[in-house]
């Protein structure tokens, strides 16, 4: 790599020999339900040099699993079976024994970037102390390794930032330096546990970037343990898929994606919405929740929730067995599937939604319920615990326009930081913001009495991200569904007739109203919140991330129903969200913005088919596609660094610090860019480029737009291109 | 830990969004998981026993014990522990046992009064400040500031040498001691409250047009009402202590009426003739005190899930 | 920085004055000095008694404010404080007391705190072993004892001591002895030592029980952090791991006790006084109320007030100096 690394080791594999190897992996600990079987028998063998997915969902056990291989699960769980790495069983290792292996044969990047980096010491000397543990290197020579790594990992200034707090560093900087501090001594195993779960997707797409060069320069074989099935395909060679502790479904990464022989793997690959897909069929769901692993029945767990599950299903739990080379399934039923080549769609059939009347009526004619004029919000910057002082002003949403008509979806989209909840908490709010104007079913929302607050109150309703956090854990459901009742005044007959009504139209049982929150998963807890916001029979609903917090599987059931809701209910949403393909399946037309502003909005199609401005561009080239061909083929824009402070906005144009185009302008081109915020204008006629050659191609400004197309964009170098 | 440690630790539903719930059997309400949390915690539960024999002993203590407190025993004067006297007597032959269980119930009534009437204020002050927020949650951080600068003590100390005497002069020492107990616990819940006020469920009531005393009664209140119980528990604590030591000083309870306070600084003058006189009342004080910690800890880990008291078996 | 500084200590200082001016009011209206000298035998004459008063501006014929201009006046122009009711100084009473006060605790007060933090973190890497068991019950009776019990249980059990040995070794009455001293070399400081060993005993064991509890609550969350594992995967041994990861994470929050109480230590030792006779702060403070002299125990709840808010200010600068996050922003 370079020559002040630490004594290359002789690799003790080759490439294409077994690293690593995990044999009937057991672990248990107890709880206070009673003993967990976190992980049920887990095999597999790492080569060297390649990339296994552990994908599953929450409680599958695939984050013990890898603090097993680690040796650094709790002291209270029980591990059975072997682990061996080179050979050398690491299961019953005194923990000196562990810890010399430990970071430097076996390294592990972990989700959270933030709590999982010392506070109280610099990036460089965490490095430096990764390097020392190991290796008998002087500091000087640390360091100047740690600077390295960093370059490496592509922070710039590395002399400089080496220097920096963890909290210093944006999200995205600090995964680098653990990645950094992973690869320090060269490991032959790397272990990531979600390390992309808590980032933007124009940020995953640098990190990940950043882990295939550092496993290339390394050669180390990695575990990638992940929730996100378009990051197995664009980052494995295999995968084992997990459900309650046990592996379900073992392969390459091909055979898993086009030729899945477990009714599991299926379901959750015909869950997921997809991005590059151009109808918007209801998704496959899966009924019911993943179990819980404390006393599980007899036979296979996914039974419950597996339409082709028989009596047989029911006694035993089905082995791993081959079904392909290289390719096994622990189900009864993977002969049926592969012989009757069975989908997602046979399996699991979809819900039909109709579609309204308002489907026929063109949008010009439709009531506008919702619009937004120059909206702007501004909140002060303070600092000091004591005496509290203005330092500045954060510019959250920065003036934008959008209007909302009757009967339709409305995606908002955006980076953290975008502006987009600040958004829709300024709808909700119904006071006048900084600058502009809200009009909510034809009244401005300055403009209001007690009266009409109420009444909006009631028309307007809401529902949260997560679904724990927005229910009262102290209420049982039916007071949760019926608080917004009370409030206006419904007698008690009614509200009682009206929530057991609400709680059948979410799916949910009347036998569920005596519950506490706690007592639901996340995708029921959704259904309440989704239940007490139809209560009033509301025209508006704004829905802020609303299945962003819940497991693939649960979340298309949700996605479904919003929809079906919708239809029946002639509703309208506004919904907020960060992933653009859930935009792409239920909204009908999209905004995205960045840094306060609207950059691109339009109709779906449009936007998603000619996305016109570079950062709808980048944010839809980041996202990874579940499907392995298209991932391996497809060209990335990798947007610089990080999002810019709303405190502290770039003058005139917002994206011009990461834009690409940007880049390649002459001087005397960029003077626009540099001075005004580009206005919003329709987007450009013409065919699209292709995103290869849109890169190459040099920046000419924009043509002419028509103005009949529901398409506008903010760029003075707007160019319709293909991404998808 | 992992996500998925803390998942399959606390239980969640198993089954399907249509599909019926499984029967109630299986699952573990927050009640019961908070009262199994709180009896696994030996301490906790042995302290709850304490405390309620001496509560016990201090209601009826003067129908079961042989000596009334203000009774002499002629000739019995410093007499060691004995079968007739089981902590022995004072100089003036009375039984210390007896005066013992008259304090306590003096030092158990002006520290529950003084816990309950602290922790409310301090309920209040807290909650309101943190939503109502501006000029009103500012000039109550500045007032909390302002009687947390001067070592309250003395304050104390000066109004009960000032203040009236007599039968009831006690209860302006409740007064006192939860005038000056209050601000720590009312920061606490300030900051408790803000949490919660910024916790989805509450944004949802305001979105729903709830009024703001209904949004505290319903929502805010009863989401701290777990660390109210901690903190009337330890302020009983407090309290037994803070009087026990005014009385040291003899600015406490005021004789003929007595507490364990007052018993302990009398003693304290024969502790080396004595020392029953001094060690009866100060055992139990300090037995009493332990029980009541012990007590809050158990509470504060039960009802806290983030604690770290599950999980071990 | 500085200006914010400054900012800060004009606030304390605004806080202060009108605290104890509110104490000042507190002690003028509850406190009867007048009833000292009506009680005496033989009767002293009432215009006489009325001039002493005055002289101390204590009398309460003469007009709350203009009792509280006069008091003002005298602090804010020549730095007096007043005297008590019979004459006597108050600023030169404090001024000699503060040494004693600080003479007595600074000993204890390390030594609490250190022993407590070690025990604190010992007992959290231990949690649930029969060491932190131990411990963790001994402190739980620490806690709920007050220092007038084990200042008392200590002089008992001192007593018994002495007389087994057959000659005084604990003293414990004062700073030191008033009498002669025997005559072996340095007898005046073994005398001394004699009398420090159980208050400082006491003030160790108070100090000790708070911050065992502290450490070992901060340490258990710095254990379960995800900052150490990661230093256990780069390959730290669990020892190492805890202490210079753990451990140094968890020492912020105990810091800045530690620089609060270094203010506070001057008036935070009544019991300990008056159970061990030193003339310190505490015991002052208290002595004023009784002896009704106003001034006396304004002058200490002020220096209190005052104590205490450059505690919370060394508070802040020690978290600053500690905490990179807090430092940089």
């Amino acid at each position: 790599m370079t020559t002040t690394e630490p004594a290359i080791r002789n690799r003790q594999t080759a490439a294409g020999d077994v690293v690593l190897s995990v044999r009937n992996l057991h672990v248990t600990f107890p709880s206070e339900a009673g003993l967990v079987k976190a992980v049920r028998g887990l095999s597999f063998d790492l080569l060297a040099g390649e990339t296994m997915a552990i994908v599953g969902e929450s409680g599958s056990g695939k984050s013990v699993t890898s603090l097993a291989i680690m040796g650094l699960h709790p002291r209270n769980a029980r591990i059975a079976g072997s682990i061996t790495l080179h050979g050398r069983e690491l299961v019953g290792l005194s923990d000196a024994e562990m810890s010399s292996i430990r970071g430097e044969d076996l390294a592990m990047i972990f989700q959270d970037p933030l709590s999982a980096l010392t506070p109280v010491y610099t990036i460089g000397d965490q490095i430096v102390e990764a390097i020392q543990t190991h290796h008998d290197v002087g500091r000087t020579q640390a360091w100047k390794r740690a600077v390295e790594l960093l370059d490496l990992v592509g922070i710039p200034n590395p002399q400089l930032r080496v220097k920096s707090f963890p909290h210093e560093f944006s999200g995205g900087m600090r995964q680098r330096a653990m990645i950094a501090q992973a690869i320090a001594n060269d490991p032959d195993v790397i272990i990531a546990d979600e390390p992309t779960t808590a980032l933007d997707v124009t940020i995953q797409a640098q990190v990940l970037e950043v882990l295939k060069k550092a496993q290339l320069e390394t050669g180390a074989a990695v575990i990638m343990i992940t929730h996100d099935l378009g990051v197995v395909a664009g980052m494995s060679d295999r995968v084992t898929v997990m459900y309650a502790g046990r592996p379900v479904e073992q392969g390459s990464v091909d055979d898993i994606f086009y030729n899945p022989r477990m009714p599991y793997t299926i379901g959750l690959l015909g869950a997921v919405p997809r991005l590059d897909a151009t109808n918007s069929e209801p998704l496959a769901t899966l009924q019911g929740n993943p179990p819980t692993v404390v006393d599980l029945p007899p036979g296979c767990p996914f039974v419950p929730r597996c339409p082709l599950a028989h009596a047989g299903c029911r006694e035993q739990e089905p082995e791993l067995a081959p079904v392909g080379p290289g390719h096994t399934t622990a189900c009864w039923e993977s002969d049926r599937i592969r012989a009757e080549k069975l989908t997602s769609k046979d399996i699991f059939p979809a819900p039909v939604i109709e579609r309204t009347v308002f489907e026929s009526i063109p949008r010009d004619e439709r009531d506008t319920v919702l619009s937004l004029a120059g909206m702007k919000k501004h909140y002060p910057l303070m600092k000091g615990a004591v005496l509290r002082r203005r330092v500045g002003t954060v510019y959250a949403v920065d003036g934008i326009d959008l209007d909302l008509r009757r009967g339709e979806t409305l995606g908002l989209v955006g980076e953290s930081g975008c502006g987009k909840s600040t958004t829709l908490l300024e709808i909700l709010n119904l006071h006048s913001p900084t600058d502009g104007k809200i009009v909510v079913f034809g009244k401005d929302t300055s403009r209001l009495n007690r009266g009409e607050t109420k009444t909006m109150r009631r028309d307007l309703q809401v529902v949260f991200q997560d679904p724990m956090a927005s229910l009262d854990p102290r209420m049982p459901i039916f007071d949760i569904i019926a608080e917004p009742l009370g409030v206006h005044g419904w007698s008690k007959g009614k509200i009682e007739t009206r929530v057991m009504e609400l709680l059948k139209t979410v799916g949910l049982e009347e036998s569920h109203a005596n519950r506490y929150p706690q007592h639901f998963s996340g995708g029921q807890r959704q259904r309440v919140g989704i239940a007490r916001a139809l209560a009033l029979e509301p025209e508006l609903i704004v829905l802020d991330e609303p299945v962003s917090a819940l497991d693939v599987s649960i979340q298309a059931g949700i996605i479904n129903l919003l929809e079906e809701l919708k239809q029946r209910l002639t509703l309208s949403y506004l919904f907020v969200a960060h992933d653009l393909a859930v935009i792409r399946h239920i909204a009908d037309r999209v905004a995205v913005m960045y840094l306060g502003k609207i950059v691109e909005i339009g109709t779906v199609a449009e936007v998603y088919n000619r996305p016109s401005h570079p950062y709808t561009q980048a944010l839809l080239s980041a996202i990874p596609i579940p499907d392995p061909q298209t991932e391996r083929t497809r060209t990335r824009i990798l947007l610089r660094g990080d999002l810019p402070s709303p405190a502290n906005p770039p003058s005139g144009c917002k994206f011009r610090t990461r834009c690409p185009i940007f880049e390649q302008l002459t001087p005397e081109q960029r003077t626009p860019c540099l001075e005004t915020m580009p206005p919003l204008d329709p987007a450009p006629a013409g065919a699209v480029v292709a995103l290869q050659e849109a890169i190459s191609l040099s920046a000419t400004a924009r043509g002419a737009g028509d103005t009949r197309v529901d398409h506008l964009v903010a760029c003075y170098y707007a160019r319709p291109t293909k991404v998808l | 830990m992992s996500i998925d440690f803390r998942i399959s630790e606390e239980p969640e539903a198993l089954d399907g969004a249509t599909a019926p719930i499984a029967p109630i059997s299986k699952r573990l309400s927050r009640g019961q998981l908070v009262r199994r949390r709180f009896f696994r915690n030996r301490s906790a539960v042995v302290g709850l026993v304490i405390i309620g024999v001496l509560v016990v002993l201090a209601l009826f203590g003067q129908y079961l014990l042989p000596w009334q407190f203000d009774q002499r025993d002629l000739g019995q004067y410093y007499k060691p522990p004995s079968a007739q006297h089981l902590f022995g007597t004072t100089q003036a032959g009375f039984d210390v046992m007896s005066r013992t269980v008259r304090g306590l119930g003096k030092s158990l009534i002006i520290g529950f009064m003084v816990a309950i009437i602290q922790t409310t204020m301090a309920a209040l002050i807290g909650s309101s400040a943190a939503y109502i927020g501006g000029w009103y949650e500012r000039a109550w951080l500045w007032v909390i500031d302002l009687m947390l600068v001067l070592p309250s003590f003395f304050l104390i100390a000066i109004v009960s040498q000032g203040g009236p005497k007599g039968q009831y002069a006690w209860l302006l020492l409740v007064v006192l001691l939860a005038a000056f107990g209050w601000q720590l616990s009312a920061r606490v819940v300030r900051s408790l409250s803000m949490s919660v006020k910024e916790r989805e469920y509450v944004a949802a009531a305001r979105f729903m047009g709830l009024s703001t005393p209904r949004l505290l009664v319903r929502h805010i209140v009863p989401n701290i009402a777990s660390m109210l119980i901690v903190d009337v528990c330890l302020g009983v604590g407090y309290a037994i202590l803070g009087e026990a030591g005014l009385s040291y000083f003899g600015y406490g309870v005021q004789a003929p009426d007595t507490s364990l306070g007052t018993l302990i600084s009398e003693g304290a003058q024969s502790t080396t003739i004595a020392p029953w006189i001094f060690l009866a009342p100060a055992s139990v004080l300090v037995l009493l005190v332990m029980c009541v910690n012990a007590l809050g800890d158990g509470l504060r880990d039960a009802l806290d899930p983030s604690s770290l008291s599950g999980g071990q078996a | 920085m500085v200006k914010y500084l400054l900012l800060r200590i004009a606030n304390y200082a605004l806080l202060l004055f009108i605290a104890v001016s509110l104490a000042w009011v507190l002690a003028q209206t509850q406190l009867h000095p007048r009833q000292l000298f009506e009680v005496r035998n033989p009767p002293i004459d009432p215009q006489s008694i009325e001039n002493i008063l005055r002289a101390a501006n204590v009398s309460d014929h003469v007009p709350l404010w203009d009792r509280y201009v006069t008091w003002i006046r005298g602090i804010f122009l020549h730095w007096d404080w007043g005297t008590s009711p019979g004459g006597a100084d108050v600023g030169d009473e404090i001024g000699r007391r503060i040494w004693v006060s600080f003479r007595l605790v600074t000993i204890g007060w390390l030594l609490g705190t250190f022993i407590g933090v070690t025990l604190g973190a010992w007992t959290a890497v231990r949690q649930y072993r029969i060491s932190d068991r131990v411990v963790t019950a001994l402190i739980l009776i620490l806690v709920a004892t007050p220092s007038y019990v084990t200042g008392e249980v200590s002089k008992m059990v001192a007593t018994v001591v002495n007389k087994q040995v057959g000659f005084q070794l604990f003293l414990f009455l004062g700073e030191k002895s008033t009498g002669t001293l025997p005559s072996y070399p340095l007898s005046d400081v073994v005398d001394r030592v004699q009398h420090m060993v159980l208050p400082t005993l006491v003030l160790t064991l108070l100090g000790m029980a708070g911050l065992q509890r502290l450490q070992r609550g901060l340490m258990l969350d710095a254990l379960g952090s995800d900052f150490v594992r990661t230093a256990r995967a780069k390959g730290l041994r669990e020892n190492k791991a805890v202490m210079k990861h753990a451990l140094r994470t968890a020492l912020i929050p105990t810091g800045t006790y530690f620089a609060f109480q270094a203010a506070t230590l001057f008036v935070g030792a009544t019991f300990t006084e008056r159970i061990f006779a030193f003339q310190g702060m505490g015991i002052y403070g208290v002595d004023t109320i009784s002896k009704q002299n106003i001034n006396g125990v304004v002058a200490v709840t002020a220096f209190g007030g005052l104590c205490y808010l450059v505690g919370a200010l060394l508070a802040d600068l020690m978290v600053a100096f500690l905490d990179p996050r807090v430092r940089l922003s």
